[in-house]
C-alpha cells in the first residue's frame, strides 16, 4: 500500500518533534548567549517562548496518544511512536533547563561581572553540540552516532567539576564576587542536566533504531 | 518449554499447485501459537495439515514430516480418528449440531466411548462447559437447541464440544472473526485460560487479537513461512521486512 492513513499522522508527529528540538536548542543557545553577553532582552525572549515550547509538548502528547488509541501501530511505526512520546518531555525538560539559566542570567547581569567563566563557553559548547547531533540522530534514525553523543556526557560532567572548583575558589577569593558566583554554579548544574537529558534522548534513538534498550546498561 | 508439534519441510499440494512450501516449524506444548497472513497465504492449510483434515481433500498432498509427541502423523497406519481426537478443531463459523446443547457436548463423549456412567458423562459434560467458560449461561437449559444460543455461545459451544473428548492440541481457524468485540473477548479470555491445559495454534486475520492471545506467532506469505517468533518480538521489531510491511499494513 503506497499511502496508509498512519502515515499521514507519523507525519505530522515528526514535524512536531522537529520543530520542539529546534525550539529547545534555539532556547539552550539563546540562554546561554543572554548569560555571557549579558542580554536581559534576549533572556526574557527565552522565558516568554518557554510558554510556546510547554504547547508543543502538549500538542504531541495528544497526537501520540491518538495514534496509540485509534491506528494500533506496531513494529517501527510503534517505536517511532513510543520514543517521540518520551522523547518529548525530555525537550522540554531541557527547555525549562534554558529558562532556568535564562532568569539566573536576569540576576547575574545586575550584579558585577565574574570573570574568567572559564569553562563555561565550553561547557554550553558541548551541551549545545550534543543536543543537535542528538536531534539530527534522532531524525536520521542513526544509533551509532546517538552512541557516540551518550559518551561526550563525561566531557559535560568533566567540565561541570573544573567549574565547580574554579567557582568555589572565587568566592573564597573574593567574597563580593559569591552572589554572581552562586548563580553561576547553578547555571553549570542546568548545563549538566541537559547533558543527562540529552543522553536520555539518544538513548531513545537507539530504541527507535534497533529496538534495543539500553538504558541502564553498562553496554552501550 | 517442550515442543508439542514438529513440523520439518512440510510441502503440501491441491493436484498440481504447491499451496506450502518446505515449513519447518516447531510448536511449544501449553503454548499460544498464531498464525497470520493474507488471505490465501495457506495458514488455513498448514494448520489442516496438523490433524490431516486436508486428508477429505482427494487431490490433496503431503510431502514431509509432522510430529506430535515424537510421532510422524502422517506415518502408514496412523489412526486418523485417534489422531482428531487428540488434535481437536473449532473453525470459522460455528457449526453445533441440530440437537440440545448437553448432546452437542455428550456426542464426541460417546461415539468414544470415553464415559464410565451416566453420571460421568454429565460430569465430563458440565466440566467441558465450564472449562468453555459458557456452563453459567447454559446449565438451565441443557436440553434447549443449540441453535437457540447466540453466534458467541455457539462458538464456546463448539470449543465444549472439543475439550469434551479430552484433546491435547486445539486448532482454530478464526474462531472469532464472526463475533462482536463482547463475544470476541470472551473467546480470546478463554484461549488464554485454556493453554494451561492445552497446546493452542489459532489461525486469525485480527492482529491484534495474534497480539493478545498468542506466546509465538508465525507469518506466511504465498504459502511461505516467512517469520516465526515471539509474538512480543514479531509486533515490536521483527526480523523480516516483508513481516513488517503486513502487520504495519504495508500490504494492499
Amino acid at each position: 500500500m503506497d499511502h496508509r492513513i498512519i502515515d499521514e499522522q507519523l507525519d505530522v508527529l515528526r514535524d512536531k518533534i522537529l520543530l520542539l528540538g529546534g525550539a529547545t536548542e534555539a532556547a539552550v543557545q539563546r540562554a546561554m548567549k543572554s548569560l555571557v553577553e549579558r542580554d536581559n532582552e534576549l533572556a526574557k525572549v527565552v522565558l516568554e517562548e518557554d510558554k510556546i515550547i510547554d504547547q508543543m509538548e502538549l500538542e504531541i502528547d495528544r497526537l501520540s496518544i491518538d495514534i496509540l488509541a485509534l491506528q494500533h501501530p506496531a513494529a517501527h511505526d510503534l517505536r517511532f511512536v513510543i520514543s517521540v512520546a518520551k522523547i518529548t518531555p525530555i525537550l522540554e525538560r531541557i527547555a525549562d533547563h534554558a529558562g532556568s539559566i535564562a532568569e539566573a542570567a536576569l540576576t547575574i547581569n545586575t550584579e558585577p561581572l565574574v570573570k574568567n567563566y572559564v569553562d563555561f563557553p565550553l561547557m554550553a559548547q558541548i551541551a549545545a553540540e550534543m543536543l543537535r547531533t542528538a536531534l539530527d540522530a534522532f531524525t536520521n534514525e542513526d544509533a551509532q552516532i546517538s552512541r557516540e553523543v551518550i559518551k561526550r556526557d563525561k566531557e559535560i560532567d568533566a567540565a561541570y567539576k573544573r567549574v565547580f572548583n574554579k567557582l568555589l575558589d572565587m568566592m573564597i577569593e573574593d567574597p563580593s564576587a559569591t552572589t554572581g558566583a552562586a548563580h553561576l554554579l547553578f547555571v553549570a548544574k542546568h548545563l549538566e542536566r541537559i547533558g543527562d537529558y540529552v543522553k536520555d534522548i539518544c538513548e531513545l534513538n537507539v530504541y527507535l533504531r534497533e529496538a534495543a534498550f539500553i538504558k541502564h546498561s553498562r553496554e552501550i | 518449554m517442550q515442543n508439542k508439534i514438529s513440523i520439518s519441510n512440510l510441502n503440501f499440494f491441491y493436484g498440481k499447485a504447491q499451496a506450502l512450501y518446505d515449513i519447518t516449524l516447531d510448536i511449544p506444548e501449553k503454548e499460544v501459537v498464531a498464525f497470520i497472513g493474507p488471505s490465501g497465504c495457506g495458514k488455513s492449510t498448514f494448520l489442516r495439515t496438523l490433524n490431516r483434515m486436508n486428508d477429505t481433500i482427494p487431490i490433496a498432498r503431503a510431502d514431509g514430516t509432522v510430529t506430535i509427541d515424537g510421532e510422524n502423523i502422517y506415518a502408514p497406519g496412523t489412526d486418523v480418528v485417534a489422531l482428531r481426537r487428540k488434535v481437536g478443531m473449532v473453525f470459522q463459523k460455528s457449526n453445533p449440531f441440530p440437537k440440545s446443547i448437553f448432546e452437542n457436548v455428550a456426542y464426541g463423549i460417546r461415539i468414544n466411548g470415553i464415559h464410565s456412567s451416566k453420571s460421568d458423562l454429565n460430569h465430563r459434560v458440565e466440566k467441558a462447559l465450564h472449562d468453555a467458560a459458557l456452563w453459567d449461561e447454559v446449565k438451565d437449559r441443557l436440553s434447549s437447541s443449540a441453535f437457540g444460543l447466540s453466534g458467541g455461545q455457539q462458538q464456546r459451544l463448539c470449543i465444549a464440544r472439543a475439550l469434551a473428548v479430552e484433546p491435547e492440541v486445539i486448532l482454530m481457524d478464526e474462531p472469532a472473526s464472526a463475533l462482536d468485540p463482547i463475544a470476541t473477548q470472551k473467546i480470546e479470555e478463554l484461549v488464554v485460560e485454556l493453554k494451561r491445559d492445552y497446546t493452542i495454534v489459532i489461525v486469525t486475520h485480527n492482529m491484534q487479537q495474534a497480539s493478545r492471545v498468542s506466546d509465538k506467532t508465525a507469518f506466511f506469505m504465498l504459502g511461505k513461512l516467512i517469520e516465526f517468533g515471539p509474538t512480543y518480538k514479531m509486533f515490536q521489531n521483527p526480523d523480516e521486512k516483508l513481516t513488517e510491511d503486513y502487520i504495519t499494513g504495508r500490504f494492499g
